[in-house]
């Protein structure tokens, strides 16, 4: 089993959302369904983070903001676009300052639907982005092993 | 005894990380359990760890790393000098200096998080600096030594002399593990007012090795609690265990306090508990030469 898999630590960030899923991510950290069985840590940092959980739309004033916190984070890295707002702008599309769904800055991994989620999807949301985050990491190993290679023969071609 | 120390000492080196770290996941395990919850796996602060330094990220500047491998260096120095019987009074220097290197990586970063954590860091470092030095004293007052073997091996119940002495240094161990109530400069959980505090910005590899260094710096420690149980086998079991179980449980039980409250606390305690042990034991003693 990959190491990221076993634990992946979070970053939540609040985009524009009511505070419905908010409280649902939180309640994910409580004794009922007690996120930490999977290895999952709440960072505060998003240099230690490995899944990006947004709620909410992304508006105008804070797409700067999730694209930092996005750039912040180490490689590989996955997103989890939690409600029905960070997937599209929900009840909230139409509003004049929303630009849309989380998609709309940074790519996103895994979308939990609800409004507001459950916290059990959310979860399985964070398992599933788990998952990714291993496939990435072996797609990186192969192209850096890949690189190596390249450039040796490069070198011997010389 | 002779002899053996150096073999100790390596083997601390090379095991110290494999105790440390299963003291942490124990750690883990039971305070989920306490709250209710089924927690990690035993071997998830081993996992994390793997994963830290399987991480790459740019630091944030050039300082950042040195000064956060000197910290790791000087803590497995201190566990080092302490398990090869070096003059307990000199490792107390080498395992401040460790501290003042993690606070130096932690005002280097810039960020307010992390400056403000090392500032409280500080605070703390002086909150417990004077118990810890007492608590040497005293251990030279009974064992007539400095010498972490000579006191093992003196084999007498230095509980029962000096259960203040004891109690104190408990207090401050809360603060040295950075557990509640006095995890005021750092904490392992985002939803605090200081976010990651210390460790704020510290991210891959550099967080591996402040994890790294406070596994050394943990078993030392519990080996520095293990001179008060050297008696006997089974009162260094259920010493260890009790303290154990002791810092876990007040981490769980008490809400985080203000640093001005952690300071004026710490010396209280210092005063009664730590001087008001060692000053009669020392008055006792000197009437019975
Ligand atoms: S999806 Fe619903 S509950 Fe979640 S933030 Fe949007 S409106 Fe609130």
């Amino acid at each position: 089993m990959s190491s990221i898999e076993r634990s992946p630590w979070l970053i939540h960030y609040d985009a524009s959302s009511c505070n419905g899923c908010d409280i649902e991510v939180l309640a994910c950290l409580t004794p009922v369904y007690d996120a930490e069985r999977f290895g999952c840590i709440v960072t505060g940092d998003p240099k230690q983070a490995d899944i990006f959980l947004v709620t909410g739309s992304v508006n105008h004033l804070n797409a700067p903001i999730v694209k930092n916190i996005y750039d912040q984070m180490p490689e590989p890295k996955a997103v989890v676009a939690i409600g029905a707002c960070a997937y599209s702008g929900g009840v909230f599309a139409e509003c004049y300052n929303v630009s849309g769904g989380v998609a709309s800055t940074i790519p996103v991994d895994v979308y939990v639907p609800g409004c507001a989620a459950k916290p059990e999807s959310i979860l399985d949301g964070v398992v599933r982005a788990a998952q990714i985050l291993k496939e990435k990491e072996k797609a990186m190993r192969a192209t850096r092993k890949a690189e190596r290679k390249g450039r040796k023969a490069e070198g011997a071609q010389r | 005894m002779k002899g053996i120390e150096i073999y100790i000492a390596i083997a601390y080196v090379v095991l110290g990380p494999l105790l440390g770290g299963l003291l942490d996941g124990f750690d883990r395990v039971i305070t989920a359990r306490l709250q209710g919850r089924v927690g990690p796996p035993l071997l998830q602060p081993f996992y994390d760890l793997r994963k830290l330094f399987t991480r790459r990220i740019r630091p944030v500047n050039r300082l950042q790393l040195p000064l956060i491998a000197s910290h790791l260096v000087f803590a497995v120095l201190t566990g080092v000098l302490f398990f090869y019987g070096s003059d307990i009074l000199l490792i107390i220097f080498v395992l401040t200096l460790a501290s003042i290197f993690l606070v130096l990586a932690a005002y280097s970063t810039g960020s307010p998080f992390s400056t403000i954590g090392a500032d409280r860091e500080l605070l703390l470092m002086t909150a417990y600096e004077p118990m810890i030095i007492i608590a040497l004293v005293a251990l030279f007052g009974v064992a007539k030594s400095f010498n972490f073997y000579e006191i093992l091996s003196s084999a007498m119940p230095i509980y029962l002399y000096l259960p203040g002495i004891y109690l104190g240094l408990v207090f401050v161990l809360q603060m040295k593990l950075r557990k509640s109530p006095f995890d005021i400069s750092a904490s392992h959980h985002a939803h605090q007012e200081l976010v990651m505090g210390l460790t704020a910005d510290m991210g891959g590899p550099a967080l591996g090795m402040v994890e790294l260094a406070h596994w050394y710096e943990s078993v030392y420690l519990f080996a520095l609690v293990l001179l008060f149980f050297s008696s006997s086998w089974v009162s260094a079991i259920v010493g260890l265990s009790v303290t154990y179980s002791l810092i876990i449980f007040l981490d769980n039980v008490t809400a985080r306090v203000k640093w001005q409250r952690a300071l004026s606390i710490a010396w209280l305690v210092t005063l009664v508990a730590g001087a008001g042990n060692l000053i009669p034991f020392y008055l006792i003693s000197r009437g019975t030469p």
